[in-house]
């Protein structure tokens, strides 16, 4: 593995080069003038994708990663990585791979995440980002000065050393959006005597071995830790507070979000499609209900569909057992909303994340109370042209076609504002009014978790229209 | 053609719902003996040819100057998988993925149909810079040109039969007969659809990332006339390279060394 010590690093001695130079702060603090460089803050998949692209366009690039390695949340040596040992996707490769950057021909169906990890350092060295990247280094501020410029203050990851403050003519947002964890409230928590832990600490199956558990939450980690329970633990049960449509990963011998994009490209209406869905899944997983799961209260594609082929198998094997919502914890025991007292030693909350941007103010993102952004295409603030957040999606597909063709968005407004800035005006304005909108045509739940969903074919469909708008000259 | 200035195509709907199917690829490669940093360059032959066209001069040429370099056969062809109903998606795809297999951004080098293959390829691609070696481009004006010079090796790949390409149209007189007897006996055929496509394509993406292009080829070229080299070369805005004299498979001619020192000094002065 090649560390940051390896590559040549940015210059950023005093004045005597071309892209650094000292500027004085009006707080007295020297700060480091990067020029035109932009600054991208993170080195997931977004952030490599985004180095990459604004590369492609012919942007300096610097890259803050508090890591020592790239892939974000693909690897699992990071302190904040949500991957579990069993974690496999759940986006089929071709709707997974960077679209200009094939995952290999010998790669099953839904590649292990360790297979995610060397592609995206395959990545990383394949279009030689590295040498952008500053590993081990947290931005802590960002703070917008001089107009459109941003001062961006870093420090080493482990809070050691001194902070820097470097000037960048634009940022890109790319550090993630599960890492944070969500973990709800309820009456006795803090009295349960049982071990108790979110999503985001459970690595492997060992942890549950022998064990009596209860897994909340029926999202994607949920339903695959309820199988690792239903395999390893003495007991499980699964509670979900409401019924959710379980895909499986294949229907008719192929992924199913390939033959669900069949009948997408098909242009049917929403209701018709959702009748489809449901035909479908009536004929592959059958009634749910038969086996104990609530009915789903929402049609499909209103919120993104559990991809699970095994939920179903070990509820009929009798190795997970789901059960309602909670409604209370007591020293030993979980009260359900059906009256049923429950003892496990282990309560696993797979509850989500929340989006965290703690080195930028609130109402640069249009941040409302509880916590939501408003951007435009999840990507684009209002009023901060030269700022953009990468990667805040929740598709119905995989992440990175999504969140390339984003920053190819973004490289090509940030060329448009310099080389044509009469045309750069008329999509400042659909920023100002669409900031906020979402891209899904079925009517999504509006809980956090469900914040950041889209449709990725609406989506692309916008983002297409997009970079039409933003094309540029060469 | 580039990424900057064409329209990117966003909705990969077949690609996505019917991905190209996997199959065996061969790929030689020849390593240059010290790492200068160079960028590898990959070798992509035309319809009937395989690797082998390129390892005879080419790939080891290569390397002495410093580039790694990469030869491969498209599915069907060469000591690739058989593939029988192989389309022109099928060999763009099979680019994209030996590219993206490469340890550092590629330089893509086609030759013959292999040069529209990688036309296409660039749309998926972000190489280094694209080198088009005696294109084909294919339509019905190059079937027609190949029907005058050589009707009973072209007329049956019209319906789908096999094309022959003969000695007079692969190579000079300056290359022995015997030579020239062992490669033609070496070609293999294009799948049936595409060769079909050769003629009734549609016009390839722009190219992703901006990548410098290169177009070369002979004015004596039997296949590909000078004007479709001219027009060729048009297309990414400059002139051909010419090499006078040469048939149309300059990597096996008898002066196949011109035409990869001019490619080599160009990808050099370009980085
Ligand atoms: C269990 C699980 C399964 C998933 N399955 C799929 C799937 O099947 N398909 C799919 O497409 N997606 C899946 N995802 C979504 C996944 O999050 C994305 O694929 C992708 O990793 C998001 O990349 P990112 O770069 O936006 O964020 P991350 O991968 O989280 O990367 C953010 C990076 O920013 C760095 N960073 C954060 N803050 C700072 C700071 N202040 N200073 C410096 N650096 C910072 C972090 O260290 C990290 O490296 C899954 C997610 C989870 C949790």
């Amino acid at each position: 593995m090649s560390t940051s010590a390896d590559h040549d690093r940015p210059d950023f001695s005093f004045g005597d080069n071309e892209s650094g130079s000292a500027a004085s702060h009006p707080g007295g603090r020297s700060v480091y003038d990067r020029g035109g460089a932009v600054c991208v803050i993170g080195a997931g998949a977004s952030g490599l994708t985004a180095i990459k692209n604004l590369k492609e366009y012919g942007f300096d690039v610097d890259c803050y990663e508090r890591e020592t390695g790239v892939g974000g949340a693909w690897n699992w040596r990071h302190d904040r990585s949500p991957v579990y040992a069993s974690t496999h996707l759940i986006s089929s490769k071709p709707f997974t791979q960077f679209p200009d950057f094939l995952m290999p021909d010998s790669w099953p169906d839904y590649p292990h995440h360790s297979q995610l990890l060397s592609y995206l350092d395959r990545y990383a060295d394949h279009f030689d980002l590295r040498p952008h990247i500053w590993f081990g280094t947290e931005v802590v501020r960002v703070e917008p000065v001089d107009g459109h410029r941003w001062d961006v203050t870093t420090r080493s990851t482990g809070g050691y050393g001194t902070e820097r403050t470097s000037r960048y003519a634009a940022v890109v947002v790319a550090n993630g959006h599960n890492w944070s964890p969500k973990l709800p409230s309820y009456e006795g928590l803090d009295e349960f005597r049982g071990q108790v832990m979110h999503a985001s600490a459970y690595k492997e199956a060992t942890q549950l071995r022998g064990k009596r558990v209860l897994v909340v939450g029926a999202g994607n980690t949920g339903c695959d830790i309820a199988v690792e329970a239903g395999q390893q633990a003495a007991k499980c049960w699964h509670s979900s507070r409401r019924g959710y449509w379980y895909a499986p990963k294949y229907v008719f011998g192929r992924p199913t979000d390939q033959v669900n994009d069949r009948v997408l490209a098909m242009r049917l209406p929403l209701w018709l499609r959702q009748w489809l869905f449901h035909r479908t899944l009536r004929l592959t997983v059958g009634d749910l209900t038969r086996f104990g799961l609530p009915r789903p209260d929402h049609k499909v594609y209103e919120t993104h569909p559990i991809a699970n082929s095994q939920l179903v198998y070990y509820i009929g094997h009798g190795a997970v057992t789901p059960v309602p919502e909670i409604i209370q914890f007591r020293s030993y025991s979980v009260k359900l909303s059906d009256g049923q007292e429950i003892e496990p030693d282990l309560v696993v909350f797979a509850t989500g994340y929340l989006p965290r941007f703690e080195f930028l103010a609130p109402e640069i993102l249009g941040t409302n109370a509880d916590g939501r952004p408003a951007l435009y295409l999840n990507a684009f603030p209002r009023r901060h042209p030269t700022l953009a957040v990468a990667g805040l999606l929740q598709p119905d597909s995989g992440v990175f076609p999504l969140v390339h063709w984003q920053t190819v968005a973004i490289a090509r407004w940030l060329r448009l504002r310099e080389t044509a800035p009469e045309r750069a005006t008329s999509f400042a304005a659909r920023i100002d009014t669409d900031a906020g909108r979402r891209f899904n045509r079925a009517k999504v739940k509006d809980s956090s978790r469900h914040w950041f969903e889209i449709g990725h074919v609406d989506y692309l469909r916008a983002l297409q229209r997009t970079l039409d708008e933003l094309e540029t000259a060469p | 053609m580039s990424a900057k200035g064409g329209q990117v195509r966003v909705m990969r709907v077949k690609d996505w719902t019917h991905p190209v199917r996997a199959v065996r690829r061969e790929v030689l490669t020849a390593t240059p003996e010290v790492d200068e940093g160079k960028p590898p360059v990959l070798f992509v032959p035309g319809f009937g040819h395989g690797a082998w066209a390129f390892t005879e001069h080419w790939l080891e040429h290569t390397a002495s100057r410093g580039f790694p370099a990469h030869a491969m056969s498209l599915r069907g062809h060469g000591g690739s998988g058989p593939a029988p109903e192989a389309t022109l998606r099928a060999y763009t795809h099979d680019v994209a993925q030996v590219a993206a297999s490469l340890p550092r951004q590629a330089v893509l080098v086609g030759h013959g149909a292999g040069a529209l293959v990688v036309t296409h390829a660039l749309a998926r691609y972000p190489a280094r810079a694209g080198v088009l070696v005696a294109p084909v481009f294919g339509g019905w004006g190059t079937a027609g040109v190949a029907l005058l010079r050589n009707p009973v090796g072209t007329l049956p790949a019209i319906f789908g039969g096999r094309l022959r390409l003969s000695r007079r149209q692969l190579f000079s007189r300056e290359l022995p007969d015997a030579a020239a007897r062992g490669y033609t006996g070496r070609l293999g055929r294009a799948g049936k659809r595409a060769q079909w496509q050769l003629l009734t394509h549609r016009e390839p993406e722009p190219a992703v990332g901006n990548p410098p292009m290169l177009v070369l080829g002979s004015p004596d070229d039997r296949v590909v006339s000078a004007a479709a080299l001219g027009r060729a070369a048009r297309r990414y805005g400059a002139a051909p390279l010419l090499f006078p004299g040469m048939g149309h498979d300059l990597m096996l001619d008898a002066r196949w060394r011109e035409p990869i020192d001019a490619i080599l000094d160009w990808l050099d002065k370009e980085r």
